[in-house]
């Protein structure tokens, strides 16, 4: 087959794409996570991530998480251009340890939850989340 | 953003000993986020509400740290327990510098 300068341009800009571009955002959330936990193994099942299938308008995405036993939960959107989206630190008051917002999405992405538990363990949880018109202006 | 900021919440007036109650909150804030430009090509900079506390009587019920992935006008519901008759206090912490309150009393019935 010959190689065209047309057929070079396409294949090298397809290969960087696919280096540079989603990898890094999810790579750069797992950093995150590893940062938070130092490492530590994360469990699953204990955190309930309540987020729409499909966000029509991603500057508000409603976003509901609860982890009975949790001290902290930590919201990553793997997407966005700033992965980190909110931690919520539980007082002595609270006693079922959830909580509701409202967040931007850039795209369609995962929205990860990474809760500490009282023992010290972790637990994440993670949800697609499809949207329509992505939030973050640009 | 130190004008137009309205903080708004939503707490029952009454309520049994220990029983857990919902607590609403939203304030007014655009939470420009620093990744947006304006029409000269310029990054408009971040000014968001970067910390959010509720106390009760003096103990702490929830503490968010907020980042630039938070809507405008930003909402939170979360659950409370309330062993006595006493006040909730909410303080939003701007990142001007600024600190918006708003407290609301309960009664134990």
């Amino acid at each position: 087959m010959e190689l065209t300068r047309r057929q070079m341009l396409v294949t090298t800009s397809a290969a960087l794409a696919s280096v540079a571009g989603l990898p890094a955002f999810a790579s750069a959330t797992d950093d995150m996570i590893a940062a938070l936990t130092g490492g530590a193994a994360l469990g699953e099942g204990a955190i309930t991530l309540d987020t729409p299938e499909i966000a029509e308008n991603g500057n508000t995405v409603p976003v509901s998480v609860s982890a009975p036993g949790a001290k902290s939960i930590t919201l990553y959107a793997d997407g966005n251009p700033v992965p980190s989206v909110a931690t919520f630190n539980f007082g002595p008051l609270n006693p079922t340890k959830s909580a509701s917002t409202r967040i931007r999405l850039a795209r369609t992405q995962n929205v990860v939850a990474v809760a500490q538990m009282e023992d010290g363990s972790w637990q994440m949880a993670k949800a697609e989340v499809k949207v329509t018109i992505g939030g973050c202006g640009g | 953003m130190a004008d137009g900021v309205k903080p708004r919440v939503k707490v029952p007036k009454s309520a049994a000993a220990g029983e857990t109650i919902t607590i609403k909150t939203l304030i007014s804030h655009t939470m420009e986020s620093g990744q947006r430009k304006d029409g000269d090509g310029n990054v408009i900079p971040r000014s968001i509400i970067n910390r959010f506390v509720v106390d009760f009587n003096g103990q702490n019920v929830i503490d968010v740290t907020l980042e630039p992935a938070i809507s405008t006008n930003p909402y939170f519901q979360f659950d409370a327990v309330v062993p006595e008759a006493g006040e909730f206090t909410f303080t939003w912490y701007d990142d001007d510098g600024s600190v918006y309150t708003d407290s609301k009393s309960i009664s134990v019935s």
